[in-house]
């Protein structure tokens, strides 16, 4: 018979059974303690030999009766022997988180129960503990808590149905970071247009980083992307992450920084759950982009982020502008500005047109308000000239010589001189000269 | 000036420029102006190609930037 499977292996009940009534002369020997190692010390060849003097198996008369504790470690021992861990299937009650940090619960159903218990260092790769009423599945040791004599499941990995742990971890966590405003839509900043410098929090040899780099690179080829290593997966993940977001933090170099990680499966995902993640994204001090999975994906990372891309992709397209699209941008821009001024100087060339025109019809205008003026002084001149005298029929006698004669003491008998009248003149000459009065002198 | 304070001067210049009532001499100048913001902008945008690098932070608290290659 064979006592030693291969790990994983559970053994059939009825295999279970030939095993704990086979070697029954040796059943005070304790069997070694890991459950990995699931042969009991039966096994062993050093146990197989008859003690000295002690032919008589154990048990088999009152002389020879075993103690209590005896049989319940050798029944421990038998079934830890018989049963690989494997996974069970119930319903859970009672359930209580004891102050040591163990959970102590039973897993039922119609007809039956088991008393479980999940030790603290269990714990954490369990989202959250069970509520009473949850069906779950959960993977563990068949064992017997020796004090008491009682059946008990040693669990260390569970799942409930409908993702019942996870949706309660991710619910408390989500509760704890919007009780601290960490989910405020009003929280979010801008990311920035043309960041020079772009971190890129995630595991250096994961598909998410070479989707980045080529996405980024091509839209715009002089960004610097910054690596900020950190394990995404597995134990220790979000402990990497916080630390890589930390020195982020501190480096203070950067424009806007990308965490994530390419697709996979929830638990592959789940650091990005962490609420201690979630609070350091939240915290980060520069611009974050959340990039976590494939669009289906959403996880307490992308709540808090300033922005959420679908997938690492679609950060590295958030995060960088394309280059085309501005070059196409600036064409449209310069080309703006030269229509700009070209109808700007065309505009002025009308304007000088429009100012030439207005110019001269000022000019003509104010011809002809000076010409009016003009008439109207000649008007003026003219009343205050002789000629007006003469007009109304005076004349004026002026000597040879074109001098006015405006005195009789000028004339000189047989002298001539001129008569200008309003038409023309008359020669004549000085016949006689009376004077009425003393000469006057010159004029 | 940064590639966006240098695209949003652009985009000022050309919104003035937009307005006639600018006098030709400012046109002139704001012109000039955006030229030289298209000149800068356009400079930036044909920069070569960087290198991907990572982050190390040195023993005494400074960071520092190591080729990754890629």
């Amino acid at each position: 018979m064979t006592r030693r499977r291969p790990p994983g292996a559970s053994p059939p009940p009825e295999l279970a059974l030939d095993l704990f009534a086979a070697p029954t002369q040796h059943a005070s020997q304790r069997a070694p303690q890991a459950a990995a190692v699931p042969a009991p010390a039966l096994a062993s060849p050093a146990l197989e030999r008859p003690s000295p003097g002690r032919s008589e198996v154990p048990g088999s008369s009152a002389a020879s009766a075993v103690a209590i504790s005896t049989l319940t470690a050798t029944a421990r021992d038998v079934l830890e022997g018989a049963f690989m861990p494997l996974w069970v299937r119930g319903e859970v009650s009672d359930f209580k988180a004891h102050r040591n940090g163990h959970w102590y619960f039973c897993l039922r159903d119609r007809t039956a129960q088991i008393r479980c218990v999940v030790w603290s260092r269990d714990q954490r790769g369990i989202p959250a503990a069970p509520d009473d009423g949850m069906q779950v599945t959960a993977l563990g040791q068949v064992t017997v808590y020796t004090a008491r004599g009682d059946l008990q499941l040693v669990l260390r990995a569970m799942e409930a149905e409908g993702d019942g742990l996870w949706r309660k971890a991710l619910e408390r966590a989500r509760r704890a970071l919007e009780a601290d405003g960490l989910l405020a839509p009003e929280r979010k900043r801008p990311i920035p247009r043309f960041p020079r410098r772009v971190a890129v929090v995630t595991s250096p040899s994961g598909a998410a980083l070479h989707d980045i780099v080529s996405v980024a690179r091509r839209r715009w080829p002089s960004v610097e992307l910054v690596v900020v290593p950190a394990r995404v997966q597995g134990e220790g993940a979000p402990e990497e992450i916080c630390a890589a977001l930390d020195r982020v933090a501190r480096w203070r170099a950067a424009d806007v920084v990308i965490v994530g990680r390419g697709g996979g499966g929830r638990e592959d995902l789940w650091a990005f759950n962490d609420e201690r993640v979630a609070r350091a994204v939240a915290n980060c001090p520069i611009p974050t982009i959340s990039a976590v999975g494939h669009e289906v994906d959403m996880t307490l990372c992308d709540l808090v982020a300033d922005l959420r891309a679908a997938t690492p992709s679609a950060a590295a397209e958030a995060a960088v502008p394309s280059r085309v699209e501005i070059e196409r941008r600036l064409l449209r821009l310069g080309g703006h500005m030269r229509a700009c001024l070209r109808d700007r100087v065309e505009n002025a060339a009308h304007a000088r047109m429009r100012l030439a025109r207005t110019l001269s019809r000022s000019a003509t205008a104010f011809v002809e308000r000076r010409g009016a003026r003009a008439r109207e002084l000649a008007a003026r001149l003219h009343a205050l000239s002789p000629l007006a005298t003469l007009a109304r029929g005076y004349a004026v006698a002026r000597g040879e010589d074109g001098r006015p004669l405006s005195s009789a003491g000028l004339f000189a008998p047989g002298e001539d001189f001129s008569l200008l009248l309003r038409d023309g003149l008359v020669q004549a000459t000085a016949r006689d000269v009376h004077l009425e009065s003393a000469p006057e002198t010159g004029a | 000036m940064s590639f966006e304070g240098n695209l949003q001067r652009l985009e000022e210049i050309v919104e003035r420029l937009d307005r006639a009532d600018l006098p030709l001499d400012e046109a002139l100048a704001l012109f000039e102006q955006g030229v030289e913001a298209l000149r800068t902008a356009s400079a930036e945008l044909s920069r070569a190609e960087a290198e991907v690098k990572r982050l190390v932070e040195q023993s005494d608290g400074t960071f520092g930037l190591d080729d990754l290659g890629g």
